[in-house]
């Protein structure tokens, strides 16, 4: 038990549906009042779902898991999983609806840097300021001061307010603080997302070596698996608020990626969710695969699928275009049919595509189908537009890049076509 | 485990992790500190803001309450004369703090929310920095006063006295903390959900100075209404440091004591809901 730095045991986090923060006293009797004479909440926004009073929404549900000495965990999960949600907790900045949170030490929590950082202070100021915040004392950050203007890179400027750094020097003088703390227990959400690539490498670095040397147990929330591996050798992944895996650092990386699994062959999009509304006239009803394999191809392969749309008025013209994306959510490139086909009223329209996706990099990939019209000035006309609805894989048959590895993080997710000898 | 942190989610009625804002000591004074230099930063006059307000207004109130309205500045009968420049000072001085005090603990945790929702730090060092905040404007500003008061003890002419009352300074200046934190730091706990209160918090505050003896002598209250008017905790704390400065004037032990009551009860109430909000309040605010 002495070297559990960490208990976190059967955590729920509760939050009620629909609207309830930020309304006015005016609101809420209004509601009442309402409820009273059984009529509709006049308050509510029109077309808004009506929860009920005992919907809720389980932001964390029933998280159990404990951290040793030294441990370096990290946390992964797609958006909306709880990794944040459980920062909050651990760090006390708001309080679970069930179970119980055992910390063994103090706890320095960076959700973000700089917190408390003020523009008219000067850079040493802020220093004192935000060591205060992070709960170190005075005497604490007067021994460190040394060293933390030198981790910052900003000696030239420290007596400067801070209202006057860039952005990136702010960043540095700000983890630089943190980096100096000393709690047992440091929590970080993807701060280290910031500053140019040597100041990150440089983070990572002294947060391994104050891990191994010193001990600490680190926690650490991304969603760049290049950091975790880098950092943690533990993981812990989160799916709608429940842990999913916890293990090795690699094999909880696999299963996170894992959980976009690979679309069906044939994808409904009739009801699929649209992020808003688009113009009426046509919408994409379905995308079907073509492929042998279904979207799951070989490199070098063209990846081969029909779309399907419905149109309730006539079109001279309409487009089709597809963004793609790598798993991370960034994007790569688009593929474009521009004036692709027209119809008439009422016409269900079926088109076979071909994309060449030979040159991506073994991994996988997201699509954003989209049908689209320039107008008279060139702005874009969205009809329908499906945000990463479908994901497909480029699985490595032994041959792609003859064999070697393949570094995505300083190489991207293309391989260009190889250079041309001129001397043949 | 002697230093293990249990957060848990049920709640204990009345924890304030006394012992944990104390440890914090340096991060009040640093709030402190940072809430004076950021106020007067690119300031030519700096801390002499502090004293250019309060003093204009005492010229102001001198001008229309004293001279054109006429209002008397006597608290009880008698003859004798106080000049009622030192009067409006002395009111406005304390209002001052008083209101400049409940307003800004009111919005603590909504001015905080940056830092609140990203670190923890014992909620309750917020309001106590914002309270000590002030006590340096009150500070500088009763110096001021003092130097007036001085003034008018070594010109003479005037009925000015010192007292023993002088040693319930210390205690008023407390109460008045007491007072103003408390009903700031009730308002601050509603406001995380409703800011209805916050908009009448700055209005509400304008009407109370009105009903407070600080433009007006306790004389002005006519006799039937001055056990309702003595109700207000306020009137009480002005108008005994009045008492202590000049030497006499109004008090009533009863009507002090009860004062005394209701801050405390404000400050107990205004505990209770704010180790019952600060859990939480992030989820709302």
């Amino acid at each position: 038990m002495s070297d559990t730095m960490m208990k976190v045991s059967h955590i729920s986090k509760q939050y009620r549906l629909g609207q309830i923060g930020g309304t006015t006293l005016r609101d809420e009797l209004q509601r009442w009042s309402a409820k009273w004479h059984h009529k509709e909440d006049p308050t509510k926004k029109i077309g808004a779902r009506e929860y009920a009073n005992n919907e809720v929404f389980l932001a964390l549900d029933d998280v159990s898991f404990d951290v040793e000495k030294g441990e370096r965990v990290g946390i992964i999960g797609h958006n909306g999983a709880g990794k944040s949600t459980l920062l909050k907790l651990i760090s006390r900045i708001t309080a679970p609806t069930k179970g119980d949170i055992w910390l063994n030490g103090r706890v320095a929590s960076m959700l973000e840097v700089g917190t408390g950082f003020h523009g008219e202070l000067t850079g040493r100021e802020n220093i004192y300021m935000n060591g205060a915040i992070l709960g170190m004392k005075k005497r604490e950050i007067d021994e460190k001061m040394e060293d933390i203007i030198d981790f910052s890179e900003c000696r030239q400027f420290i007596d400067t307010p801070v209202k006057r750094y860039s952005s990136g020097m702010y960043v540095k003088l700000a983890f630089a603080v943190a980096a100096h703390l000393d709690a047992e227990i440091m929590i970080m959400d993807e701060v280290l997302a910031v500053g140019d690539m040597a100041f990150q490498k440089k983070c990572l670095d002294k947060m391994n070596e104050v891990s191994r040397e010193e001990g600490r147990t680190i926690l650490y929330v991304s969603h760049n698996m290049n950091t975790i591996r880098q950092l943690c050798n533990r993981c812990i992944v989160l799916n709608q608020g429940k842990v999913v895996f916890d293990g090795k650092e690699e094999d909880g990386i696999n299963t996170y990626l894992g959980l976009g699994g690979i679309s069906d062959r044939e994808i409904d999009l009739s009801s699929a969710q649209r992020n808003k509304e688009y113009l009426n006239g046509i919408k994409l009803t379905s995308v079907k695969n073509l492929n042998d394999s279904g979207w799951s191809i070989r490199t070098g392969e063209k990846l081969r699928f029909e779309i399907r749309a419905e149109a309730s008025q006539s079109f001279d013209v309409m487009s089709f275009r597809s963004r793609l994306t790598n798993i991370d959510g960034h994007s790569i490139s688009v593929f474009v049919a521009p004036d692709l086909f027209s119809c008439k009223a009422n016409e269900t329209i079926t088109i076979p595509l071909e994309a060449d996706t030979s040159q991506l990099v073994p991994g996988r990939y997201c699509l954003t189908p989209a049908l689209y019209q320039y107008d008279r000035l060139g702005t874009t006309l969205f009809y329908d537009h499906i945000n990463r609805i479908i994901t497909f894989e480029v699985r490595d048959d032994g041959s792609f890049n003859q064999g070697i590895p393949w570094v995505q993080k300083y190489w991207g997710d293309i391989r260009l076509p190889e250079l041309v000898d001129l001397r043949k | 485990m002697d230093n293990m942190t249990h957060i848990s989610a049920k709640h204990k009625w009345f924890d304030l992790h006394l012992r944990e804002t104390l440890q914090y000591r340096d991060l009040i004074f640093l709030f402190v500190k940072r809430n004076f230099t950021a106020q007067y930063k690119q300031t030519i006059l700096g801390p002499l803001w502090a004293i250019i307000q309060p003093l204009l207004t005492t010229v102001v109130f001198t001008i229309v309450f004293g001279n054109l309205a006429g209002l008397t500045t006597a608290d009880i009968t008698g003859e004798y004369m106080i000049p009622a420049f030192l009067f409006y000072m002395i009111g406005n001085v304390c209002w001052n703090y008083f209101a400049t005090t409940l307003n800004a603990t009111s919005n603590v945790f909504i001015v905080n929310r940056g830092t609140m929702g990203k670190v923890y730090y014992p909620r309750l060092v917020a309001p106590i920095a914002t309270a000590l905040s002030g006590l340096i404007s009150f500070g500088i500003q009763f110096v001021m006063f003092v130097a007036f008061w001085l003034f008018y003890l070594i010109k003479g002419g005037t009925s000015i006295r010192v007292s023993l009352w002088l040693l319930m300074v210390p205690l008023l200046i407390l109460q008045m903390i007491v007072l103003a934190v408390g009903f700031g730091i009730i308002i601050s706990s509603v406001t995380t959900k409703y800011r209805d209160l916050a908009m009448l918090v700055s209005f509400g505050l304008e009407l109370w100075r009105y009903g407070c003896p600080i433009a007006y002598g306790l004389q002005l209250v006519p006799h039937k209404y001055l056990g309702l008017y003595l109700v207000n905790p306020v009137t009480p704390i002005i108008t005994t440091f009045r008492y202590a400065m000049f030497g006499f004037g109004f008090f009533h032990i009863g009507y002090y004591l009860m004062s005394w009551g209701v801050s405390i009860a404000v400050f107990m109430i205004g505990l209770i809901l704010f180790s019952r909000i600060e859990r939480t309040f992030m989820d709302t605010i």
